[in-house]
């Protein structure tokens, strides 16, 4: 199974994402929005930072996950390569994520993600798959 | 076709409306012609228009320009009004980058000083310029620094030497907006502005050398200090990081308290706030820093380019002579006053990809302006050139003083990578006679020409609304994007 999958959007990226459970769901959409902006084969996971997020239910959970995830490259620089996620109910999150500070001489930029939209977020929840799709502003 | 669309009605040659239904407060406006209503197709922006409409406070009409096309919430091309007493204030309504604008710079230079020149120009700014994703600039600001910058803009540029006083006089508000307090920014947008004041950015920033290849008045463009065959450039950016993380810090804390506006919405990424709530107010202070960040950051971009201008070319300042021609933003949300029922009403003027054009006579233009109307500055796609309008009385009683901001999408970014697969796009823009360098690896394929609208096209309909009027072309020469 694949662990996302783009979608089109005028002017935009839209990515639906997909999980056995709740925990892989949120990882693997970690995952989609760092696949998407480098090639991960070139990152290492020698950083490691904690991550905790808080929202109204599974969307707005989802949404300000990915804003927290998305932060650590735009405000910090780092390219994360591994994700886990610890603790996990529809109002909030528990993570860890890994990987190191972009470096301009061995990384690359296949696309920039300058923002993750509240727009048509969504996560639903069947037997043995979880699916969410959320917008990326890029 | 969308209910929406079927439902569209022809007001004349170049209005739309969106009739008031359901849950809207007003009708839609939608400025646009046959061709491109058509082109629109499957695009959901009509709906967004509507969705607008929703919104409280809301005054007249939730307008669009004819290059809107999707957005969050609100379209790109979105122009509404609210009353600031029982008036919301959205960040959806404004975007993320916050104050992305244009400043158009003239010179002394003709075509035939430089035609020869235009690639050693071009490599210059590439290098001189920093450009590209996460890009840091020349300076790491200090706290301090960086807290004179949110509250004054352009004037901090200028007082540390990038530019003149006179550069202020034709920026929109002086390239300084009223209200901003750095304590309602968060720390994390503070962080993100710190190393990139000075930067191009990436996406569809560019900066672009350009000659003036048509003038359509010769009033205004005798005023605007403009002539054929004149050497010009277009700096369009914004407020990088900077911006971003406010609209994001503010949409998000918006998104939590929707409850309390005890309205249902029609689309989460509406999220808003009263103007008079403690939180509208705050976000308004923190977008105010965001757009003045912007204009210190185009204000740095100009002085740059003049002195790589200067260096390239072996001439003085005074030989290439590089005005300020205007500085304007097309991301904004502002406090204007309009005649509303006879009566001058202050309101809150959004403006989502949609440009201030104000008339001949207003206050708010610098004198030397006052008689042919504000002059606004509609960048093309990449390596198109661009359009100066000048601003109407019909823009000021019809649009709440505003226009189109450019061309506008038409293929979504993945279409636009996929039609350019194989391609050589800096190749074709050559064998056109324009010659671009990009930083992004997909930028140039993202950013083909026939991803957008025919800009010809949008500039004919407001010209032909006349909420602006057509008084310079300029074609694309050499282009640098990030």
């Amino acid at each position: 199974m694949d662990r996302y999958r783009v979608f089109d959007h005028t002017a935009d990226l839209g990515v639906e994402i997909y999980g056995k459970t709740a925990k892989e769901l949120f990882a693997n959409a970690a995952f989609a929005l760092f696949d998407i902006i480098t090639d991960l084969n070139r990152v290492r996971a020698i950083e490691e930072k904690m991550i905790t997020a808080e929202g109204e239910g599974w969307d707005d959970l989802l949404v300000n996950y990915l804003r927290e995830v998305l932060y650590l490259f735009n405000g910090e620089g780092l390219l994360l390569k591994e994700y886990s996620i610890m603790e996990i109910d529809p109002r909030h999150l528990e993570g860890k994520v890994s990987g190191e500070v972009f470096d301009p001489s061995r990384h690359t930029i296949n696309t920039e993600i300058k923002a993750v939209t509240y727009h048509q977020a969504t996560v639903r929840e069947a037997p043995d798959m979880w699916m969410g799709r959320v917008i990326f502003d890029v | 076709m969308s209910e929406i669309m079927s439902g569209l009605k022809k007001m004349d040659d170049c209005r739309w409306m969106i009739p008031q239904t359901g849950g809207m407060r007003v009708p839609g406006i939608i400025y646009s012609s046959e061709r491109l209503i058509k082109e629109m197709g499957a695009d959901e922006s009509p709906k967004q228009v509507a969705n607008v409409a929703h919104l409280p406070g809301i005054v007249q009409y939730s307008l669009a320009m004819p290059d809107m096309h999707w957005g969050y919430g609100f379209p790109i091309g979105g122009v509404a009004a609210f009353n600031l007493a029982d008036g919301i204030i959205s960040p959806g309504g404004v975007g993320y980058d916050i104050n992305c604008g244009c400043r158009l710079v003239t010179t002394r230079l003709a075509y035939e000083d430089v035609r020869e020149r235009v690639r050693d120009l071009i490599g210059a700014l590439f290098r001189d310029i920093p450009s590209g994703v996460g890009s840091k600039g020349a300076l790491k600001l200090s706290p301090k620094d960086e807290r004179k910058v949110l509250i004054e803009g352009s004037k901090w540029a200028v007082d540390n030497g990038y530019g003149t006083d006179e550069d202020l006089d034709t920026t929109e508000d002086r390239g300084k907006m009223a209200g901003a307090d750095p304590e309602a920014v968060s720390a994390r947008a503070i962080e993100r502005g710190r190393e990139q004041l000075g930067t191009l950015g990436s996406g569809n920033h560019f900066l672009e050398i350009e000659v003036v290849e048509k003038i359509f008045d010769t009033t205004a463009a005798s005023a605007f200090g403009l002539e054929e065959g004149q050497i010009a450039v277009l700096i369009h950016s914004g407020s990088r990081g900077l911006g971003y993380q406010v609209c994001d810090d503010y949409l998000a804390r918006m998104v939590k308290h929707i409850g309390d506006l005890n309205i249902p919405l029609p689309d989460r990424q509406l999220a808003c706030a009263y103007l008079e709530s403690p939180r509208g107010k705050e976000y308004l202070a923190a977008m105010a820093c965001a757009a003045n960040y912007a204009w210190a950051n185009r204000q740095m971009l100009m002085h740059w380019t003049r002195e790589t201008f200067e260096r390239t070319l072996k001439k003085g300042p005074r030989d290439l002579g590089m005005r300020l021609l205007y500085d304007v933003c097309h991301n904004i949300a502002k406090i204007e006053t309009f005649t509303i029922d006879g009566k001058e009403t202050p309101l809150c003027v959004h403006r989502k990809g949609a440009t201030r054009a104000f008339p001949s006579g207003h206050p708010a233009l610098p004198a030397r302006y006052s008689k042919v109307g504000q002059p606004v500055l509609i960048p093309g796609d990449m390596g198109t050139g661009s359009y100066v309008l000048a601003g109407t009385d019909k823009a000021f009683a019809e649009t709440f003083g505003s226009t189109c901001h450019g061309a506008g999408r038409l293929m979504s970014r993945t279409q636009a990578t996929k039609a350019s697969r194989g391609r050589a796009i800096a190749r074709e823009m050559a064998d056109r006679g324009i010659i671009i360098m990009a930083s992004g690896k997909g930028t140039l394929q993202e950013e083909i020409p026939e991803a957008y609208k025919n800009l010809d096209q949008v500039v004919d309909v407001v010209h032909k609304a006349g909420i602006s009027k057509k008084v310079a072309k300029l074609r694309a020469l050499g282009c640098i994007k990030g």
